[in-house]
């Protein structure tokens, strides 16, 4: 199989102290889109920035389209595109005009160029925009004008740094399609980060968890669903639980790691929906009340509280999103620490 | 054409549609220039009859320092272009291109070397239609005082953006920029004959550049029989100061890219 992306040991610490990346490392294959999920603060944004040449790594080594960032980044820069985690679009030009000189940096003259930008304004729909000022445009416009600026030179590897953030979810799933539609159709690598769990489980195809700069579990959304084996039950009880439940449910064949949250009791089966009438006798048994249940296929969230001890909106809202944009993806009963997860029943 | 200089002007005709897109900023740009040469020269039209102060006309001797000032005080506001491309994100986007890092530096000043030309026709034109300045040196004396005001401009430019990538705020450069031009204009000859002004004024002029634009405009632009030894001292002084205060910028950018 052939890398597109292979980065080994990477290590960064920012002046001041911070160590934004403790060893991180993984494989993109050619032609494939791969995730970099992670909380505010993980250290996806270092990683890119390292990949593009913009930073450079204390330890560790990189290379991207098969030249080492470190040593050729010229050569890097010529390989890939960009999206940048903050719009990056010139306000007081025209679409037109930001992707003219876009290309002019790549080398493209002519008419070549022309064409390249008109096929680029009528693929991301601005083509009717294209003479009007970029800052006039609306959040998801100035975001297709970015990703249209990072395909300017035709890369063989796309880097998104959270290409959805701050888009409203109809503008994002919109977005979506236009990332899956260009890996398709130019195969393309790409190596996108992303604050939701359910973009990495839409787009990649391989990803891989950052959590306080390190990778704490790679591979596809399914193998890393399938790690956690089965569905998960969501008891309510009606009143606080007591612990004689442990040792019901425990008796019951195909349920395991049974959790006790206040009200809530968490468990998982292999075949969720049919061990709920057992499970529920063994309550019954017991003399406990039950309110509510669910059942829940795993989800990227189950994994990521597995991986890291730490529910994803927790990890979230516990780091001050310092662009504040990043706020968007713990909103709702963020900080609730613990096993509140109700989300992504897919 | 090499690389660096393409991208330096794809990158200097950016800035300059940018501002041909505000002729509100084109018109007040010149407002200050226009209060010195017209206002000031006005009220202080009879400086010249101080003994010694080796000047007829007052016109004659305020315009070439206005223009070389006027280079100084719009090009000390270069940094904010940079700074604001930074703030955008714009500045590491063309990071991550091939584009030259030079040019990134260079094409902010070739965009302020393109305006200060056009600001110092315009003075020279109002010095001799409206002020009543007449010009012996010519069109050779105005082209002096117009590579002199270049010169300053771009080395003012180029420690501007140095002084906006060293620290990243805006506040920091307006502050900046507003406590050094004015005083620099101040303890130079442009307003006044350095003979008549207090020794050590006369003593710290040597040191300012803006000073040294002055006497090379001045002298080329209204003596009769200009001292091309003196012209062409000052304007070697000038290129050098920008060698120097580009090599600074180059510098500032370099540890703006490694502190990423
Ligand atoms: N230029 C910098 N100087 C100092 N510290 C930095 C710098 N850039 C990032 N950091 C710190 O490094 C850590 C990793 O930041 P990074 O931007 O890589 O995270 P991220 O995963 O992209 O987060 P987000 O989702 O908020 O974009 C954070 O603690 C951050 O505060
Ligand atoms: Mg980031």
């Amino acid at each position: 199989m052939n890398a597109a992306i292979e980065a080994e040991g990477l290590v960064k610490t920012y002046p001041g102290g911070v160590r934004a990346l403790d060893g991180v490392g993984f494989r993109v294959a050619a032609g494939t889109i791969f995730g970099l999920l992670g909380p505010n603060g993980a250290g996806k944004s270092t990683t890119v920035k390292i990949l593009t040449t913009l930073s450079r790594a204390d330890a560790g080594t990189a290379r991207v389209a098969g030249l080492d960032v470190g040593r050729e980044p010229v050569a890097v820069r010529r390989a890939i595109g960009v999206v940048g985690q903050k719009n990056a679009v010139d306000g007081e030009a025209t679409g037109r005009e930001n992707l003219l000189l876009q290309g002019r940096l790549y080398g493209l003259r002519g008419r070549a160029l022309s064409a390249r930008v008109d096929d680029l304004l009528e693929r991301f729909r601005l083509a009717d925009a294209a003479d009007r000022f970029a800052k006039g445009y609306s959040g998801g416009m100035q975001r297709r004008l970015d990703v249209a600026l990072g395909l300017v030179a035709r890369p063989q590897v796309l880097f998104l740094d959270e290409p959805t953030t701050g888009l409203d979810p109809e503008v994002r799933v919109a977005m979506w399609e236009e990332i899956s539609t260009l890996a398709r159709e130019e195969g393309l690598t790409i190596l996108l980060t992303t604050h939701y769990l359910e973009e990495a489980d839409q787009l990649a195809s391989q990803l891989a968890i950052v959590d306080r700069g390190r990778i704490v579990a790679e591979g596809s959304p399914e193998q890393l669903k399938a790690e956690l084996r089965g569905d998960r039950i969501t008891i309510e009880l009606d009143g606080d639980g007591v612990a004689s439940v442990h040792e019901a449910l425990a008796r019951v064949g195909g349920v395991r790691e049974v959790a006790l949250d206040g009200r809530l009791l968490h468990a998982r089966a292999d075949q969720g929906a049919r061990a709920v009438p057992a499970v529920l006798a063994a309550l019954e048994s017991e003399g406990v009340s039950v309110a509510a249940v669910t059942v829940a296929r795993a989800s990227l969230d189950d994994v990521y509280l597995r991986h890291t001890g730490r529910t994803f909106e927790s990890a979230d809202a516990g780091h001050a999103a310092p662009d504040g944009d990043g706020a968007a993806a713990s909103a709702g009963e963020a900080g609730a620490a613990g096993e509140t997860t109700a989300s992504g029943s897919r | 054409m090499p690389i660096v200089l393409q991208h330096s002007w794809f990158m200097a005709s950016r800035w300059l549609r940018a501002l041909l897109r505000q002729p509100a900023w084109i018109v007040v740009t010149l407002v200050q220039p226009v209060i010195w040469l017209l206002l000031f020269g006005a009220l202080f039209k009879s400086i010249v009859n101080l003994p010694g102060f080796g000047a007829d006309n007052y016109a004659d001797f305020l315009t070439p320092g206005i223009v070389v000032m006027t280079a100084l005080f719009s090009a000390g506001w270069s940094g904010m272009g940079i700074l604001q491309d930074y703030e955008r994100g714009i500045l590491d986007r063309f990071l991550v291109t091939p584009s030259s890092r030079i040019a990134l530096l260079a094409g902010p000043l070739v965009q302020q070397a393109i305006v200060t030309i056009v600001q110092s026709l315009i003075i020279i034109g109002l010095g001799l239609a409206v002020a009543g300045a007449s010009f012996p040196g010519g069109v050779p004396g105005a082209l002096v005082v117009i590579v002199a005001a270049i010169l300053l401009g771009m080395a003012i430019g180029a420690l501007s953006n140095a002084l906006a990538l060293v620290v990243r705020k805006e506040e920091t450069v307006i502050a900046t920029v507003t406590s050094l031009t004015l005083p620099l204009s101040f303890l130079s000859g442009t307003f006044m004959a350095l003979n008549l002004a207090p020794s050590w004024i006369a003593d710290v002029a040597k040191f300012n550049p803006l000073q040294w634009a002055v006497v090379a405009g001045r002298e080329a632009l209204t003596s009769p029989d200009p001292d091309w030894g003196v012209v062409l001292s000052r304007l070697g002084l000038l290129a050098l100061l920008l060698i120097a205060c580009f090599a600074v910028a180059t510098r500032a950018f370099r540890a703006y890219q490694r502190a990423a």
